[in-house]
Formats: C-alpha cells, sequence, structure tokens
C-alpha cells in the first residue's frame, strides 16, 4: 500500500464550544475530574475519622470552608450529570434478554433508578441512624 | 467484519478489562456518590443534618466489610475516571502525547488505589 499524504485541517480546541450537544459531552466528560476530587475528599474523612474525634472535628470545619463547599456543590452538579447520562446510556451499551425476550430501554433505566433510590436510602439510614 | 488483522497488539489484551474495569465505575460513581456527595459533601458541613456522631460513625467505618465495599467502590471510580479524562485529554483538548498521557492518568489511578488501600489499612 503506497502512504497517502493527506492535508487534515487541525481541530480547534474550543470546538465542544460550538453546539450544545458537543457542550453537554465534554462536560459529561469532565465529570471524570470530580469522581476523583469526591474519592480524594472521601479518603480524607475517612482518615480523619480513622484517627480520631477532633481530627474528625476539624475535617466538618475544613469541609465547610466556602472553596471546599463550592467544590462540593459543582461536584453534586457534575455528579448528576453523570448519573442521567449514564443510566440513559445503558440500554445502548448493554442488550439485556429475559427469556429470550430483549428487556426494553426504558425499563433498565427504570431499574438503575430504583437500584440508586435504594443505595442511597440504605447509606442514609447506616450513617444517620 | 472481514479477517482478524494477523498482528495483535499486545495493548488488545487489557484493554476489555480497562473497560469492564471503567463500566463498574461508572455505575459506581453514578448510583453511590449522589448521596454521598449530598450528606458528606453538603448537609452534614453545613449543618443541614446535623452529622454523625463520631463513635456511630467510626464504628462504621472501621467496620472488616465496610473497608472492603469501601476499597471495592473506590478503585473501579478511579480507573473510571482516569479512563474518561485520558480520553477528555485527547479529545477535548487534542493532545497528541497519547502514552505519556495514559501513563500519567493511569499512574495517577494506580496512585489513588494505593492510597485508599493504605487509609482503608490505616484506620484504628
Amino acid at each position: 500500500m503506497s502512504e497517502q499524504l493527506l492535508y487534515r485541517r487541525r481541530v480547534s480546541t474550543w470546538w465542544w464550544t460550538r453546539k450544545r450537544t458537543y457542550f453537554v459531552f465534554v462536560m459529561r466528560e469532565l465529570s471524570s475530574i470530580f469522581i476523583a476530587w469526591f474519592v480524594v475528599f472521601l479518603l480524607r474523612l475517612l482518615s480523619a475519622v480513622g484517627d480520631s474525634r477532633s481530627a474528625y472535628d476539624h475535617f466538618l470545619d475544613w469541609a465547610s470552608s466556602p472553596l471546599v463547599v463550592a467544590l462540593n456543590v459543582l461536584t453534586l452538579v457534575f455528579i448528576t450529570l453523570h448519573a442521567v447520562t449514564w443510566f440513559s446510556l445503558t440500554p445502548q451499551a448493554m442488550a439485556v434478554q429475559v427469556r429470550g425476550r430483549a428487556v426494553p430501554g426504558s425499563v433498565i433505566i427504570a431499574a438503575q433508578y430504583v437500584g440508586l433510590a435504594i443505595v442511597s436510602a440504605f447509606i442514609f439510614w447506616l450513617v444517620t441512624r | 467484519m472481514t479477517q482478524a488483522p494477523a498482528v495483535r497488539r499486545p495493548k488488545r489484551r487489557i484493554l476489555p478489562l480497562v473497560w469492564l474495569t471503567f463500566s463498574g465505575g461508572g455505575v459506581i460513581a453514578a448510583v453511590f456518590l449522589p448521596v454521598l456527595v449530598l450528606l458528606f459533601g453538603l448537609a452534614f458541613p453545613l449543618g443541614w443534618i446535623s452529622a454523625p456522631d463520631y463513635a456511630h460513625l467510626h464504628a462504621v467505618v472501621t467496620n472488616w466489610l465496610t473497608r472492603l465495599v469501601l476499597l471495592g467502590l473506590f478503585v473501579p471510580m478511579l480507573v473510571h475516571s482516569a479512563h474518561r479524562f485520558r480520553y477528555t485529554l485527547y479529545d477535548g483538548l487534542q493532545l497528541k502525547r497519547k502514552l505519556l498521557i495514559a501513563f500519567l492518568c493511569y499512574g495517577a489511578a494506580m496512585a489513588g488505589a494505593f492510597a485508599s488501600l493504605l487509609v482503608l489499612l490505616s484506620m484504628r
């Protein structure tokens, strides 16, 4: 096969700002940063709780500082975007069959929201009881 | 589909594993994180709901089953995050140093996994 030299125009770094769907796509991809951030946040919490009562109080003080609160508000927005888009994409990524029949996408999506509700209720109960 | 390529690159073998962990981490983040962010990120620090009593929270998180579950949640989420961020850098910012980016992203996820293990094991 002979080598082909093709002219490729460089795509602008800001290509995703031109269309709403592109913008939502990139925002969805950026949720990864906030997931990593919150794992770090939870590790700090666990390490404080594992340490002492005063370290836990200190953690809560730090977590209520304006910068951390602002970051966590953003985190909640991005995690919500991640959850909604992830749930709605699942039927396309995974074909579920029950007794040889394809389960409709809407059922798969609804099942995940039920899972979310159960897990949320359980965690709420576990930490606040 | 035509014939499979004669030469298989080694990276193909680990790709399904990364993809599986990416998907698992995506589900975990979608199902577990909203309530955790809402409670520990906002409601407890801001006093919307009184923060859990220390003795109770300590008992819950130092339970060995909890530690194991938390490790099983954190590691896939870190891999998910690294994998997605890697493609954000490729596609979003059009960066070209692909091998370096992959190395940094998965390296950070592995460092995070190791840190998680340390924190979970060292809780007293």
